[in-house]
This record gives structure tokens, sequence and C-alpha cells, in this order.
């Protein structure tokens, strides 16, 4: 027998994740969003914490001062006061857990419902496909704000019923991809290999497919979190998200659009911390999708 | 053993049905493989060897396949009356498989290891120290250092390794038929020598029996002791190796082992067939 199989010579990274990290690493704007990202996490977890522990810092979000309404950023009040005397900045961290909150848990009820369904409806084909994905496609005949709304409204505004509605309405997208990822997937030459090994269907799914499919849905988890931060900021805009006292980005601007001529403050700082929030999101899916993409290195 | 053969093929047909017409990919198939022998299928693409391979345990997509009759015994058991769990055991566990591209019939987002270690989990359930098995398998094909080399990924590897990754995890699951579908095919002319001579030794070693579904007469004539000549659907001649390649009767297989371009022929161009001149079966 002949044996001349030798040693390849050792190239970089040899995991697949090792490879989508490194060249993540390059994209300077996704490291940047990725720092970001972490940075925002940390304050709400930090403040969150504080504000558990009755630590009122830098002050307590609640505490009405009406001596000093409607101040401009000062030494005192960084960032200025509302209408009641409440400081702006500390109204700001203290709301930051909401937004962050709403925007992961939505996304995991999301993608669970969206993975489970995507995977079955592009596994097993034929009449399951088309039962599931029609469906789909009425649900997506909604606008999904005002579907969002219109349950809000009938369930009552609560955190845990933000994120549970929103999640309800915005798995369609990632059924969609999962499938569509499975419809190729699944004429893999690993699948049928799999298959003529004498491997179980939910097997297949599970150990083949789905980890084949991990990279797409990150990036659609990623991305999907700056939504629903902007609908729970959307939704607490228009009242119908989590109620006062409890700060949230959404509800400092509700309660300062009165006063948009007077105070820009009330608007413009949580306005910018919906926007970074949002974009570091956005970008650091971008930069992943980037990342995990490039298949063309060796099929 | 008794001297009942392993596989018997009894009048195979499969069709393809789509939208607007239907395909008769296999018409007639009658063969029978005995334990241990090796037996080669030969035709050109689209004649029904590969529908042949992937119907001996069901493994073709219904619809659009279609069996249309016959009869497949697995040690005188009836294939096409098996339930599910059954045709899960034989597929990998009695009759396994190694297809055509290597580098894509591994899983690309694990490593070797975890994938041997898959078949062997899957059909010998019995085996704790699985690892130690899978090492044993891939020092059985040849590879070099292997319990460094099953950690890595199947990107990490050449084609001929990949190739012999693949055996090691048909092998593993310690088949009784061993299904070839064009093994080399995807590799280079000295590999390809390479995995021939690796396959007829494990043959040897291991003594199952082994079906090599290839187009290339030049492969066969080493390796198979009888050869079963596909053609539109059809087995038009079978018999010893030696005997059909010196006296081909079926005018296609004359002209296939025609196509064989020899080393010091003066003939500038390649042969083709004039599938005109076969005609029908």
């Amino acid at each position: 027998m002949i044996t001349t199989t030798t040693e390849p010579l050792a190239l970089a990274p040899a995991t697949p994740s090792g490879r989508a990290w490194r060249r993540f690493r390059a994209n300077r704007i996704g490291v940047a969003a990725l720092v970001l990202v972490i940075l925002l996490a940390l304050v709400a977890l930090v403040f969150f914490v504080l504000d558990r522990l009755g630590i009122p810092f830098p002050m307590d979000p609640d505490m009405t001062n009406l001596e000093r309404k409607l101040l401009p950023p000062n030494s005192i009040n960084w960032l200025g006061t509302d209408n009641l005397g409440r400081d702006v900045l500390s109204r700001l961290l203290n709301g930051a857990y909401i937004s962050l909150t709403v925007g992961f848990i939505a996304v995991f009820v999301s993608l669970s419902i969206g993975v489970t369904v995507g995977a079955i409806a592009g596994y097993f084909g034929k009449w399951v496909d088309n039962l599931i994905m029609r469906v789909v496609d009425a649900i997506m005949c909604f606008p999904t704000f005002f579907l969002i709304l219109t349950a809000v409204a009938l369930l009552g505004p609560s955190i845990i019923n933000i994120i549970v509605v929103i999640g309800l309405v915005s798995w369609t997208g990632t059924a969609r991809l999962v499938r569509a990822e499975f419809l190729t997937l699944r004429e893999a030459p690993y699948v049928q290999a799999a298959r003529a090994l004498g491997q179980r269907g939910p097997k297949i799914i599970f150990r083949h497919l789905l980890p084949n499919a991990a990279a797409p849905i990150l990036v659609t988890a990623v991305l999907g979190v700056p939504e629903a931060i902007l609908a729970e900021a959307g939704l607490s805009f228009l009242g119908f998200g989590v109620q006062p006292p409890q700060a949230t980005w959404g509800n400092i601007i509700a309660d300062g659009k009165t006063y948009i001529l007077d105070a820009w403050w009330l608007i413009l700082f949580p306005g910018l911390a919906i926007l970074v929030a949002a974009l570091s999101f956005y970008l650091t899916g971008d930069a992943l999708r980037q990342a995990v993409e490039t298949r063309s290195e060796r099929q | 053993m008794n001297n009942e053969p392993i596989l018997q093929v009894r009048d195979l047909r499969v069709d393809f049905v789509l939208e607007d017409r239907t395909i008769e990919a296999v018409r007639s198939a009658s063969f029978n493989v005995d334990e241990g022998e090796t037996v080669a299928i030969v035709g050109e693409s689209g004649s029904g060897k590969s529908v042949t391979a992937l119907a001996l345990t069901r493994l073709l997509p219904v619809p659009p396949a279609q069996l249309k009759g016959g009869e497949i015994l697995f040690r005188g058991e009836n294939v096409m009356a098996m339930d599910s769990a059954r045709l899960r055991r034989l597929r990998g566990g009695q009759i396994a498989y190694i297809f055509q591209e290597p580098s894509t019939s591994l899983n690309p987002v694990f490593t070797v290891r975890s994938q041997i270690a898959e078949a062997i989990r899957l059909h010998r359930p019995e085996v704790t120290k699985v690892d130690d098995e899978v090492v044993r398998w891939l020092d059985a094909v040849g590879i070099y250092d292997a319990a460094k080399r099953m950690n890595d990924y199947p990107h990490q590897l050449s084609g001929g390794m990949q190739q012999r990754v693949m055996i090691a995890m048909a092998l593993a699951c310690q088949p009784d038929v061993l299904v070839a579908d064009e093994p080399t095919t995807a590799l280079d002319v000295t590999i390809q020598a390479q995995i021939m001579d690796l396959l007829g030794s494990l043959k040897d070693k291991f003594g199952m029996a082994v079906i090599l579904i290839t187009h290339n007469f030049g492969i066969v004539s080493g390796f198979a002791a009888r050869v079963l000549v596909m053609y539109r659907g059809r087995i038009v001649e079978q018999g010893p190796t030696a005997e059909v390649l010196r006296h081909p009767q079926h005018a296609y297989t004359r002209a296939l082992i025609d196509c064989i371009p020899r080393l010091g022929s003066r003939e500038r161009r390649l042969r083709t067939i004039d599938h005109a001149a076969i005609g029908d079966v």
C-alpha cells in the first residue's frame, strides 16, 4: 500500500469561527461598533444593578424637583433636567437596560420561532413547506409596527408583553432565511452522505444543516436587535410602551416633545442614545455578515 | 458462509417523474453480488449506474424518483419492504457508500474526528473508546499521524486525504457491502491509483463485497472480478472482467473499451461513442 500523506502546512486559524473572527477584526468600523455594543451592554448592566441595590447614581432618576425644572445642561445636571426637574442623564442611563433587554429577548423569541419554523419548512419541503410559507406570507402582509401596536393595546403595556409581542411578529424574516438556507444545504453531498450513513432526520437537521446555516442566522440575530430597540422606542413614544415613572429612551422623548422649542436637550440626548445603540448594532451585524459570507474560500 | 448472494437485484426499474415528462433512469437491472465479491458497474454519464447504486438502500428522493418495480434482496430480506428504522440500520451499517466528491461529502464545520465518531456511534453503539476507534480506522486508510490529523477540518486535508477519510468513515461501520460511486473521479491520476490500491487492500483485509461504479474501464481491469456494463438504463452485458475486456459482446461495450486512450497510440483524436451506430437496446 502506498502511503504518501505528509503533514500539511499549518495555516492560520483552523476553525470556521476562527477564520470569521480574523476577518471581522480586520474591519475597523465593525470592531468600533462591537466595542460600542459591549460598552452599552456594560452600562445597562451596571445601572440596572445600581438601581436594584437602591443606589441613586448619578442621581435618583425618578426624583422630582420642581425648583430645578427644565434646566439646560449644567455642572450638576450634565444633560439638563426635564419638566419635573428629573435629571436627564440619570434617566437615560437607567433606561438603557430596558432598551437592550427588549432588544435581546425579543430577538431570542423571534429567532427561536423563526429558526424552528424555517427549519421544518426547508427540511421537509413539499406540502409542509407550502403550508408554512403561506402562513408566513399572510403574517408578512400586516405592517409589523401596527400589528405590535394593536397587540400591545389589547394586552396592556408591560415589558414582558412588549418583548413577547415584538418577538411574535418579527420571526417571519428569519423563517424565510432559514428555509432558503436549508433548501440549498439539504442538497449538499454531505447531507446525502449522512443519509447514506443511516442518520435520522432530526439529527441531520441539528447536526448537519443548522451549524452550516449558523452564520446567516447569527447575522440576522444581530441585525434584529436594533429593530426591536426601535420598535420599543416607538411604542414608548406613543405611550403604548413601558409606563412611567420607569424611564425609557422612548418615553423621555415623549415627555420632552411638548417642550421641543424650549428644551432641546430633552429630545436630543435620548434621540442620540437610540441612534448610537441602533447604529452600533447595525454596523456590528454588517461587519459580521462580511466576515462570515466569504463562501468561496474553499468549498 | 452460505452460497446465497448477499445482494440480489431483480428487474429493478426506476423512473424520474418530472412535471412535463417521465425519464426512465433504470429500465431493467438484474444482478447478484456474492459475499466478499468485487463487482464493477461501468457506463457513461446518465446510464443509470449511480441511480442503481442509490436504489440499493432506497436513498433516492421520492418524488421525483419512483421505484417502478423489481426486487432488491439483502441477505434474502426485501429492501423495498423495510420500514425506516430498518433502512437506517441497513444504510451505513450493512451497505455503506463512498461518493464522488470527497471535498463536499464531508461537513465543512466539523472535524474529521467528530464525523467518523458519528458514524461509529450510529452503527456500533457498543464501542466505548470512540476516539481510539477513529484513530484505528484513519491508520487503516493510511493517514499519517492519525491521532493529530483527526482534529483537522476537512478543508485542511488534500482531496486524496479527504477521500481516505470518507473511506474510513464507511469502513468504521463495518459494512458487508461497500458501494464506491466513482470514488476517484474528483482526484488526479496518481492519487486515483493510490485510492484504488487502498480500496483493494482494504477489501482483502476486511472481506466485504465491493460495488465499484465508474465510467472508466481502465480502473476496472485490475480491480473487479466481475463487470456489469450499463447503457441507457439497462445492463447490456455482464461477466468476468477479463472476459468482457477481451471479448466484448455488445456494441456499446466495444465502443466504451475503445474510448480508453492508449499510450503510444498513433491516433491523434480520442475516440468517442457513436450512439447512432449502437442504437437503442
